[in-house]
């Protein structure tokens, strides 16, 4: 587990003293026939940013509120410190939270939105200008502190939101898609900003994405869900390079499938045998997965494969290739490399010699 | 294009004149009436003056204004809970309370104001020996006839649910007491620093609405047998012709000169906000 430096804030934002372990145990929730968390398991280290991912349904959303008393669960337990907090109300759960569509108290300045919380907790009017000023400052904002949320942009919205779900200086921080509202560029910016701040003020955070590259790029660990349940849990780089599950694996960055058959305790694929990483199942024809930038590819006028498709994404060139039995199966190659085969050559496939990731096989057009 | 916006710049005029026309003609005609001297061919406010002069006038006004006051109080304070407590937490009873707030428009007033006399003379029968039997007759006292904030507070519940309605509309109620609540909020203080503050204008339009309601009603309040403004100056407008016309210009103004302040006091607080910013 990464353990995030807790290095001093440059702002002279005091550093939270305790920033909390969160736990869910086997918590289950059902929405009459709906089941949004299934025995959910997972454990949020201090200090550390882990992303909730998994596509949409799969109760991330339902897991946050819970956390942040807006939700209540069926069975199982929310441990905050090795505390449950079940009875908690969320107004006393010290959780901050920034929501997904943009939450500002339109009657308030951005100022006003950002000491809401303390004023709340009854400081003293010029502690509260001095503080949620501190907090502007903190989010690159101090010259908007007289404006009105409806003379902001969304992405200066959800900083003042964070600003906000920062000024009580919580023991988590709760972040539930906050910049799926907004543009690319935009997103890309608060994305290192919030995992900046978030590093500086050494804060439990939890954030809600279904966007893997977002849940990558700023994670500590990443949390799979699906169905209501924990899927894997590891740190970015484990989760995209060992996934333990296909489901993991083809959620996570891109995955090609092809046929396989079992030989011996290994698979054999295009004719030749591989190690497998993991289980091979029992029973059922099987499927090997595939990373496109593991995959080699040759120019060969006798080759097994077929160029369909090219997409330039900069320095690589995406490949789509169509074996013998119609499977497609994509390629990443050096933008150079990638010129030499061109739409409608053939070409020869290599595979990885290290171990593959096996799976039943799904049939097509599923 | 240019030749079609103006074509419609000159409808929108022209139908504004007729709207205009249809208005002012008949007002500045009674105006006119109500000054004119006809003995001496010259104009006096003779009946505007002893309209005011009359025994009862700032009574039966005052009545009429503390009864719209309290009515609107009431009011408010009965549908903005209930409101925000059936968006929050229990979307599907909305049309229920919607229906139940409607029901008053189909209520012919006379048809409420027999039942509320049905009550009256039914309740002292029955309840000589209960302490209720003092409710019911404190409820009639002529100085502040708390049955007739009852019947109002029943004849304004449409336009007010439909004008707090649109205002809940257009907020999301429910991100925004959560996210005070996140920020340390009790329930009911979260709707009230933030869902309230955030309804000002459809709260005075629904104020407004209730107001002008309660001034002009007259139909009860004659029936009942108490005096507030209506009332009054229906009695006292008999008299002379002229008279009755200056009765029916002077409600409209105090009616008019009411809503204006209500909706000055919601514009002077938007007007400072963008001073500000
Ligand atoms: N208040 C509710 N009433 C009924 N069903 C609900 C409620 N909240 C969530 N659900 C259901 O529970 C399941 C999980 O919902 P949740 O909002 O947690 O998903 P999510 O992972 O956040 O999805 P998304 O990425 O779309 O936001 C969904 O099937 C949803 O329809
Ligand atoms: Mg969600």
């Amino acid at each position: 587990m990464t353990t995030t430096p807790l290095n001093a804030p440059p702002t002279g934002v005091p550093l939270h003293p305790g920033s909390a372990t969160v736990e869910f145990r086997s918590l289950r929730r059902a929405f009459g026939t709906t089941t949004a968390l299934d025995g959910l398991d997972l454990t949020v280290h201090p200090g550390e940013l882990l992303a909730l991912l998994g596509p949409s349904g799969c109760g991330k959303t339902t897991a946050l509120r819970i956390l942040a008393g807006f939700e209540t669960h069926d069975s199982g337990e929310v441990l905050v410190d090795g505390e449950d907090v079940t009875k908690t109300p969320a107004h006393k759960r010290d959780a901050g939270m920034v929501f997904q569509s943009y939450s500002l108290f339109p009657h308030l300045t951005a100022a006003d939105n950002v000491a809401f919380g303390l004023k709340m907790r009854g400081s003293s009017k010029s502690d509260r200008r001095k503080r949620a000023m501190e907090l502007l400052e903190l989010v690159g904002l101090p010259q908007r502190a007289e404006h009105f949320p409806h003379q902001m942009s969304g992405g200066q919205q959800q900083r003042i939101a964070l600003a906000r779900a920062l000024a009580l200086q919580p023991r988590v921080l709760l972040l539930d898609e906050p910049l799926s509202a907004l543009d690319a560029k935009v997103r890309l910016n608060l994305r290192e900003e919030i995992r900046r701040l978030q590093q500086d003020l050494g804060i439990t955070t939890l954030f809600v994405t279904h966007d893997q590259e977002e849940a990558l790029s700023m994670a500590d660990r990443v949390a799979v869900l699906r169905a209501g349940r924990l899927e894997q849990c590891a740190t970015p780089s484990e989760l995209y390079a060992r996934p333990t599950t296909a489901f993991v694996a083809e959620f996570v960055g891109t995955m090609s499938r092809i046929p396989a058959y079992r030989s011996g305790d290994g698979v054999e694929v295009l004719g030749r045998r591989h190690a497998v990483d993991g289980v091979v199942p029992a029973d059922g024809e099987l499927d090997v997965l595939v990373r496109p930038e593991n995959v080699g590819l040759t120019a060969a006028a006798d080759g097994g494969a077929v160029v369909v498709g090219a997409s330039f994404l900069g320095a690589v060139t995406r490949l789509t290739v169509r074996l013998l039995d119609g499977t497609e199966v994509k390629v990443d190659l050096a933008t150079e490399a990638a010129a030499l085969l061109p739409v409608g050559g053939n070409a020869h496939l290599i595979l990885p010699d290290r171990p593959v990731l096996v799976d039943r096989r799904v049939k097509s057009g599923q | 294009m240019a030749q079609l916006i103006s074509r419609l710049r000159l409808w929108r005029g022209f139908v504004l004149l007729l709207a205009g026309i249809y208005f002012a003609v008949p007002l500045g005609a009674s105006v006119l009436f109500s000054v004119d001297n006809p003995m001496t061919k010259s104009w006096s406010l003779r009946a505007y003056t002893q309209l005011l002069g009359a025994p009862g006038f700032t009574d039966s006004l005052r009545l009429s204004l503390e009864l719209a006051v309290v009515t609107v109080a009431i009011l408010l304070l009965l549908l903005v809970p209930a409101m925000v407590a059936t968006r929050l937490g229990a979307p599907k009873l909305r049309p229920v309370l919607e229906l139940i707030c409607s029901i008053p428009l189909v209520v012919p007033v006379v048809a409420l104001t027999t039942g509320i006399i049905g009550v009256l003379r039914w309740g002292p029968d029955y309840l000589s020996t209960t302490p209720l039997f003092q409710t019911i007759l404190a409820i009639q006292n002529p100085t502040f006839p708390v049955v007739l904030v009852i019947a109002y507070v029943l004849m304004a519940l449409p336009f007010a649910y439909r004008a707090i309605d649109a205002g809940l509309g257009a907020v999301d109620v429910k991100t925004l007491v959560e996210a005070a609540r996140s920020c340390g909020a009790s329930f009911p203080r979260a709707v009230f620093t933030v869902v309230v503050p955030n309804l000002r204008t459809s709260l005075l339009n629904a104020s407004a609405l209730t107001v002008a309601l309660v001034l002009g009603e007259y139909t009860t309040a004659s029936i009942l047998g108490f005096t507030p403004f209506t009332v009054w100056i229906a009695a006292n407008g008999k008299n002379d012709g002229q008279m009755s016309v200056a009765v029916s210009i002077l409600s409209l103004m105090i009616v008019w000169i009411v809503l204006l302040l209500i909706s000055a006091a919601g514009r002077e607080r938007r007007g400072r906000k963008s001073a500000r910013s």
